[in-house]
């Protein structure tokens, strides 16, 4: 017999009907959020005029609000969002890991002490800190995943959710010492610290759009491989997947899929860790929904963060990092605490 | 074959302690200790270190104090001028880095005994972020003087240290929920921390910022008095718990068959190590990775299954006075704070300690 | 009063009802170990045997009812004066990275120390006996971390022995070692029974064993209690395939004459 991915159980009806409506109902709730974040803010304006922004473009100041603000950080949130989601469930798949996450795994991290030392070292500034944070939230998830994949077993969740921490702090004690000597350097990084979908350039987003869109693509392929490596190296392997091959390939969507959302937003915590528990409850363990379903749900997530963010403090806004920091906390927290937990 | 509760007395069978162990029996064994000479020797190796390395940055400086004249200085003898930078100025400074230092590191000894985890310490279960953004929001909002910043540091320390331990408590504490909640809440305080310095004065800022990576600089006797009263009441505390938390090491269960009455153990010695921690980051910030370290590093020196609270005590005080001088130092004249110091040394330790744990297979 | 129940053993329990969070493992569970016995708990998969093992050594807190030990309810003691009555071997035992055999084993000694007498000479003489007995002197000095699986069982033993209990409390000794280990612990109980007057009370998932070894058999199915007494009064065809759901015979072992169960061969007659 030919030694194929392996089919998991066959789902129950339900799900069969569940996982393709859920789907659409996500993308929906998406359209719904994108509509809202080209409306809502300091200043509403009516989804028909923001309809006439787009075709009948008059120049006029609702319109140039439309086009010049919200539509790039609407654009940003969606595919940021997508990223991270995608990313964290595809952490999540390679390290049999629960818990990994970008920000949790250190890439921010690598991020943002490599956007101190470029603009600091390199006397960089604007768009061209794209590269250093890509090159930077890189190589910090290189240097954690091969910390976690050492040893005869997979690295428990504890260890590697430490191997990130510890990485974390190392460069967080160099970004420290750098900024408390340069006040300048201290002053871009506190901004940049918070993940945020305003005041980043738009011209940032076409430069990393590429790189999103090419780790989209291929991650969004790997889902029935993952499936098979999903149920141990061992088996995975006597079942036919080509282990190495499908690690470095997820490996490589990782990187590309933090490595841009890093750099086009800043850090944003949580979003990865988040949404791959809320689409499994719909799709179950299976990679090939799953993945989407992040996907999906991730934008869904950030810009319905970046919409409160808006509206909660009056005439001000707060930068969408906070927001999924604070929500997502509670939710981490919880599956902490929740019985299936326990085992690992 | 004789009863089992009276021990078979043979003559001629060499009777046996732990490996190395000496039994310590004054007053004809009325009293009766298990003396471990090694981590005696390790103790008394660090303790001469640190009174090296303390004598080494009272003595260095822009103004030179002649080895020789240290111990004269500080007694108050000798030139006006030594007399002057080594007990006004450097001689506070060293002892409150030795009472931070040891502060840290028996805090760090029992969060890791109580969370049967090597990174158990104050810095990863939350209660450093917890201090560090209650001083921050103290000088953010209220733009408040030093002790009222110490305060806000102990308050928020206390406040996310009770939360972390609530939050993680569910048939009991474990050790690795006792972690992972702690890193969740961490990153939500640190995102609440972020907020606020964007939205403050860059020199508010900056200064919240050097407060938070946590600092020696201009530490006088009030600081000294502070942390060593800190330290000697609530480690004294903490060391007569010793024996019970080595205990606990074994597992809930077998401790509970033992006898030892665990939750009362657990709660006190949280909450000393708590109140500790939160005197050390009051006196010198959130400085990282002491306490993750110095138990860690007693612990193989010493070669002792379990914790050692003095052990890490006096490795603590070693590791931030070293520290101290090297931020005071390397970048002459500029000072660095002693919190980048110690992040990245015990940063790159704890890497190497992972790395090497793996590599043992030992996940 | 005599120390001993009112039922006539020192540790017995009533009226139980056991439970974690809110799910109930048993209800009104009623058990009474009789002295100078080997009573070996027995019962499928989640049955409560385990639960039943750690209410008894008050690990677990009863939701209702009350286990007594030595005529008194076990709560009642100090938890130094009931581990100086009552040792227990949990299942989940883990040993501080690094710590040596004779360290450990001599951790047993606790509920014997205070704060001024942490090492007597009557420890020292009851750790070389622990060891000895268990068979584990040769590995004094040797790290736990370093040792097989059997004969960490066996240090975690001396550990309980060390602590000169006349009562031990054993759940699942024998997991996850090999025959040859698992006999090796269970002759090691039997000796201690037989020889040193010890109670002991264990947990086991293989029925044979447990034939063999008990002097008292406790059959558990669904949290409850359905059978007690000597192994070739309890252990039945019938009582098998009620409680495991697996026809056997029961057959005299050819070693000792207890019983013993085989499985009835259900494949399809082969020519």
């Amino acid at each position: 017999m030919v030694p194929r991915a392996p089919t998991l159980p066959p789902p129950a009806r339900t799900r069969r009907v569940a996982r393709p409506a859920g789907l659409l109902l996500a993308l929906a709730v998406l359209g719904v959020c994108v509509l809202l974040s080209v409306s809502v803010g300091s200043r509403a304006i009516a989804p028909g005029e923001v309809w006439n922004a787009l075709v009948h473009y008059d120049g006029g100041y609702d319109h140039d609000v439309v086009r010049s603000l919200r539509v790039p950080r609407t654009v940003l949130g969606v595919f940021v969002g997508a990223a991270l989601g995608l990313a964290g469930a595809l952490m999540q798949a390679l390290t049999r890991n629960p818990l990994a996450e970008p920000g949790i795994l250190g890439v921010n991290s690598g991020a943002a002490a490599a956007v101190v030392v470029a603009s600091v070292v390199l006397g960089l500034g604007g768009t061209s800190l794209v590269w250093p944070a890509f090159l930077g939230a890189a190589l910090a998830a290189v240097a954690v995943y091969a910390l976690g994949s050492r040893g005869r077993s997979a690295a428990t969740p504890v260890r590697l959710a430490l191997a990130g921490t510890a990485l974390a702090a190392v460069l967080q004690g160099l970004v420290h010492g750098i900024v408390v000597l340069n006040d300048f350097a201290f002053d871009r990084i506190r901004f940049w610290q918070v993940g945020s979908l305003v005041g980043r350039d738009i011209d940032l987003f076409w430069q990393v759009a590429p790189f999103l869109v090419a780790g989209i693509v291929l991650t969004l392929c790997l889902g029935p491989s993952l499936n098979a490596v999903a149920l141990g190296d061992e088996l995975a392997a006597s079942l036919g997947a080509r282990i190495p091959l499908v690690r470095a390939l997820t490996a490589v969507g990782i990187i590309l899929l933090c490595g841009a959302a890093t750099a086009a937003a800043g850090p944003i915590w949580f979003v990865g860790l988040v949404i791959p528990h809320m689409a499994r409850i719909v799709t179950g363990p299976d990679q090939r929904w799953l993945l989407p379903y992040s996907a999906v749900l991730g934008a869904v997530l950030l810009t319905a963060s970046d919409i409160v963010g808006r509206l909660v403090v009056p005439g001000a806004e707060l930068e969408v990092g906070i927001i999924t920091a604070i929500v997502g906390a509670p939710v981490f927290i919880a599956l902490v605490r929740s019985r299936r937990m326990a085992q690992l | 074959m004789s009863d089992t509760l009276t021990p078979r007395r043979r003559t001629g069978r060499p009777r046996r302690s732990p490996r190395g162990t000496v039994p310590v029996r004054p007053l004809q064994g009325r009293m009766s200790f298990l003396a471990r000479p090694r981590t005696l020797v390790v103790c008394l190796v660090l303790l001469l270190i640190s009174a090296l390395t303390l004598a080494v940055s009272v003595s260095v400086g822009d103004y030179e104090v002649s080895l020789a004249a240290v111990p004269g200085a500080i007694l108050g003898h000798g030139e006006h001028l030594d007399v002057f930078f080594v007990q006004g100025t450097r001689l506070p400074r060293a002892l409150t880095a030795a009472g931070v230092g040891a502060a840290l590191g028996v805090a760090g000894a029992v969060f890791q005994s109580l969370s049967r985890n090597a990174l158990g310490s104050p810095d990863i279960i939350g209660f450093t972020s917890g201090a560090a953004t209650g001083a921050v929001a103290v000088i953010l909002v209220f733009g408040a003087g030093r002790l009222e910043v110490s305060l806000g540091a102990i308050a928020g320390g206390l406040v996310t240290a009770a939360a972390v331990y609530l939050l993680a408590m569910k048939n009991g504490v474990q050790g690795y929920r006792l972690v992972l909640v702690g890193i969740g809440i961490s990153a939500m305080l640190s995102s609440v921390r972020d907020y606020l310095m964007t939205r403050a004065e860059l020199t508010e800022a900056l200064g919240a910022q050097i407060w938070m990576i946590g600092s020696l600089n201009d530490r006088g006797w009030a600081e000294v008095v502070a942390v060593w009263t800190a330290f000697v009441l609530l480690g004294g505390v903490l060391f007569a718990l010793g024996r019970r938390l080595r205990f606990m090491e074994l597992g809930e269960d077998t401790a509970r068959g033992l006898g030892v009455d665990i939750r009362s153990t657990q709660i006190i010695a949280f909450a000393a190590a708590s109140a500790l921690t939160g005197a050390a980051i009051a006196v010198a910030g959130p400085i990282g990775f002491v306490a993750l370290a110095a138990p860690q590093l007693a612990r193989r020196l010493t070669r002792s299954g379990g914790t050692t609270l003095v052990g890490a005590a006096a490795m603590g005080a070693t590791l931030l006075v070293v520290a101290d001088l090297v931020a005071l130092r390397a970048l002459a004249p500029t000072q660095l704070p002693v919190g980048v110091v110690t992040a990245v040394i015990g940063g790159s330790y704890l890497i190497w300690l992972l790395y090497t744990e793996w590599r043992g297979g030992r996940a | 009063m005599s120390t001993n129940g009112h039922d006539g053993t020192r540790l017995h329990g009533h009226g139980l009802t056991l439970a974690y969070d809110q799910r109930v493992i048993s209800r009104d569970l009623g058990v009474s170990i009789p002295d100078s016995s080997f009573t070996v708990i027995v019962g499928p998969n989640a049955c409560g045997k385990s639960t039943l093992l750690r209410a008894l050594s008050r690990t677990l807190k009863p939701a209702d009812g009350q286990v007594h030990l030595d005529g008194e309810a076990i709560g009642s003691y100090p938890a130094k004066e009931v581990a100086r009555r009552l040792g227990l071997l949990p299942q989940s035992s883990v040993a501080p990275e690094g710590i040596g055999v004779a360290d450990l084993v001599s951790r047993g000694r606790y509920p014997h120390q205070g704060f001024l007498r942490q090492w007597s000479a009557e420890d020292e003489a009851v750790l070389t006996d622990a060891m000895e007995a268990t068979g584990v002197t040769d590995l004094a000095d040797r790290s736990v971390d370093e040792l097989s699986g059997g004969q960490r069982q066996r240090v975690w033993l001396a550990m309980v022995l060390a602590q000169q209990t006349p009562l031990l409390l054993l759940d699942e000794p024998t997991t996850y070692l090999d025959i040859a280990h698992q006999m090796d612990v269970l002759d090691l109980c039997a000796d201690l029974h037989h020889n040193r007057g010890h109670t002991l009370v264990a947990v086991l998932h293989d029925l044979n064993h447990a034939a063999r070894y008990a002097t008292n058999l406790v059959v558990m199915k669904e949290g409850a209690i359905v059978a007690q007494g000597t192994p070739s009064e309890v252990v039945t065809a019938d009582l098998v395939e009620e409680v495991f759901g697996l026809p056997v015979r029961v057959v005299p072992d050819p070693e000792t004459e207890t019983p013993m169960i085989v499985p009835v061969d259900r494949r399809p007659q082969r020519a």
